[in-house]
């Protein structure tokens, strides 16, 4: 698995010995790097066969749940943080998952590409679906399904009385400071439940 | 990788045990036999010992066949053996037939001590948990202190989550497939039908046909139809057989008509020609019994709390018998006790069978699990 630049973004909001869940955690590699640098106890969330025999390979634990039912088992507040990176974009229940993140974690932490990223608006005006670093398919092989930006994202939280508590964006892996919504390929935010 | 093979050969062992063996019925075993067989070599540490615990109508003969009897294969066979999931290269694997089992075992068909002749109906209840306390006497006498992991399927999956709560240090690794914490009313239900079906067979007896000389052939038989039905999904049936005709019409008489009747009086009958029904009775019963919970107010979290092996769960999506959500209990359970668990539903159209087959990415989940296990 090659470096994320993502996995030392999340892990600096994770403390040592922490409850994660990660969803959506494919091999497994984010939860291995927490547990290697936060020793954190680790749970990963897939319903795919062949990452869920890779996060084994990995000695990760996981459970294999079907996102899109929600997370009916897991019980209220038992994790520290509910991870889910780069994948909301894939999941149609989307504003059920987050509820169901924020119930079963006390903090939860999501990344997803900007679809308002300059290069996927450009891509736009010239008449074509954006393919980037951080939007790598083909739009008939995509498996994305929700297209939205960190504008679309922010008025969902507040919509949802979603408190956001930190939030950082990058352009392909270079820190994004003023004007993320056109400048920033990702977002990584920092979520709770809103007062 | 290697190309997987058989163990090849196999040769049953017994083991005799003098101490008594107090059952949670209240009643005793003076004395007992288990016959086992064991594939591999134990490591000089004596720390790659798997044990696999079986269902209702296995035995001790998983893997192998027999110099004698080349088609008898072992129940499990397509997954353990040199390269295969679980690899007798590496593990030290043994199979052990249950007490009140009918393959070689202690039970109903043995001699009962009293009289000299066959316990038959007085045989001892036996629960789970007296099997699991017995199979530890014979990890004791094979010098097994820990087991790498316990391996089981449905019932055996049962025996693998008690091994885990009675001797909780002797267990590395928990594999519970096909299995559940305890039986819903309608398993219960459906087992009490299969017993009802041998009680009132005419013969018998109760429970002491081998002294007519006959066997409750008719009763194990629908027993066994039954069961048969529940271990099997709607749609492989349908896929199999599905309205198929024998004659290609209707012939309106009840000798067999539809594929499906002759498939199920084939299976039946060859079961009833081989099985003891008194050991039908008591395993449907020991299963009816097991709720390790029970003792917790129902609460499967605290209950699994004793346990500190490591978990893989398995189900099946078509497993109606023993569906994925009560799978799930037994993950979440030990989720909320904070033990290392992984949990694959498997997409299989077989039904509760399922764990018997050897679907490719349901092996493919057991092989990375072995092979992660450390010795």
């Amino acid at each position: 698995m090659s470096y994320r630049y993502d996995f030392d973004v999340i892990a600096q909001w994770i403390a040592p010995g922490e409850k994660v869940l990660d969803l959506a955690c494919g091999d497994g590699s984010l939860l291995r790097h927490l547990m290697a640098e936060r020793d954190v106890q680790g749970y990963g969330v897939e319903n795919d066969i062949d990452n869920l025999v890779a996060c084994i390979d990995n000695g990760i634990n996981v459970i294999q749940v079907d996102l899109e039912k929600g997370l009916a088992g897991f019980e209220d507040g038992f994790f520290d943080h509910v991870i889910m990176s780069l994948s909301l974009q894939a999941i149609h229940n989307t504003q059920g998952i987050l509820a169901e993140m924020l119930r079963v974690g006390r903090e939860a932490v999501v990344s997803f590409p900007n679809f308002g990223y300059w290069r996927h608006r450009q891509s736009i005006l010239n008449g074509r679906m954006p393919v980037s670093e951080s939007l790598p398919h083909q739009w008939f092989n995509t498996p994305n399904v929700r297209f939205f930006t960190i504008a679309d994202f922010e008025s969902l939280c507040e919509l949802n009385g979603i408190e956001i508590r930190e939030r950082l964006a990058f352009d392909e892996g270079t820190p994004v400071e003023d004007e993320a919504n056109f400048r920033a390929s990702v977002a990584v935010y920092r979520l709770g439940r809103g007062a | 990788m290697i190309k997987p093979q058989s163990v090849g050969v196999v040769t049953p062992s017994r083991a005799r045990f003098t101490e008594p063996l107090a059952l949670r019925s209240g009643g005793t075993l003076d004395e007992y036999e288990l016959v086992y067989e064991t594939y591999g070599e134990l490591n000089e540490a004596r720390s790659n010992a798997v044990l696999v615990c079986h269902a209702l109508s296995g035995s001790h003969h998983v893997a192998g066949h027999y110099a004698d009897d080349p088609r008898d294969i072992g129940w499990w066979d397509n997954l353990i053996g040199p390269g295969k999931p679980l690899d007798t290269n590496k593990f030290f694997v043994i199979g052990v037939n249950n007490l009140g089992g009918c393959h070689g075992s202690t039970g109903p068909r043995s001699p009962n001590p009293a009289t000299g002749r066959p316990w038959g109906a007085d045989f001892p209840f036996v629960t789970v948990e007296d099997w699991v306390g017995s199979q530890a006497r014979l990890a004791d006498r094979l010098g097994i202190e820990r087991f790498a992991a316990i391996v089981g399927g449905s019932l055996g999956g049962m025996q693998a989550i008690s091994w885990t709560l009675q001797y909780p240090e002797r267990v590395g690794h928990a594999v519970v497939i096909a299995a559940a914490p305890k039986l819903t009313a309608q398993n219960i239900a459906f087992n009490e039908v299969a017993r009802q079906a041998i009680l009132t067979d005419p013969e018998f007896h109760g429970g002491h046909y081998y002294e007519h000389g006959v066997v409750p052939a008719r009763g194990l038989k629908l027993a066994r139809m039954i069961g048969h039905i529940t271990y099997l999904s709607d749609d492989s049936l349908a896929e199999k057989f599905g309205r198929s005709l024998r004659h290609g019409k209707t012939m309106y008489s009840y000798d067999v008509e539809f594929e499906i009747e002759s498939y199920l009086r084939y299976q039946g009958d060859k079961f009833a020609g081989h099985f003891d029904a008194n050991t039908y009775l008591l395993t449907t019963k020991a299963l009816d019994y097991f709720d390790p919970a029970f003792e917790y107010g129902g609460n499967l979290a605290r209950a699994l709390a004793r346990s500190t092996a490591d978990y893989l769960v398995v189900s099946f999506t078509t497993d109606w018998r023993f569906s994925p959500s009560r799978s799930e209990e037994i993950v979440y359970a030990l989720l909320h006790n904070q033990r290392n668990v992984s949990y694959a539903e498997i997409d299989c159209p077989s039904g509760h069978d399922s764990f018997l087959l050897d679907d490719v990415r349901y092996h493919a989940v057991l092989r990375s699990y072995f092979d992660r296990i450390k010795t």
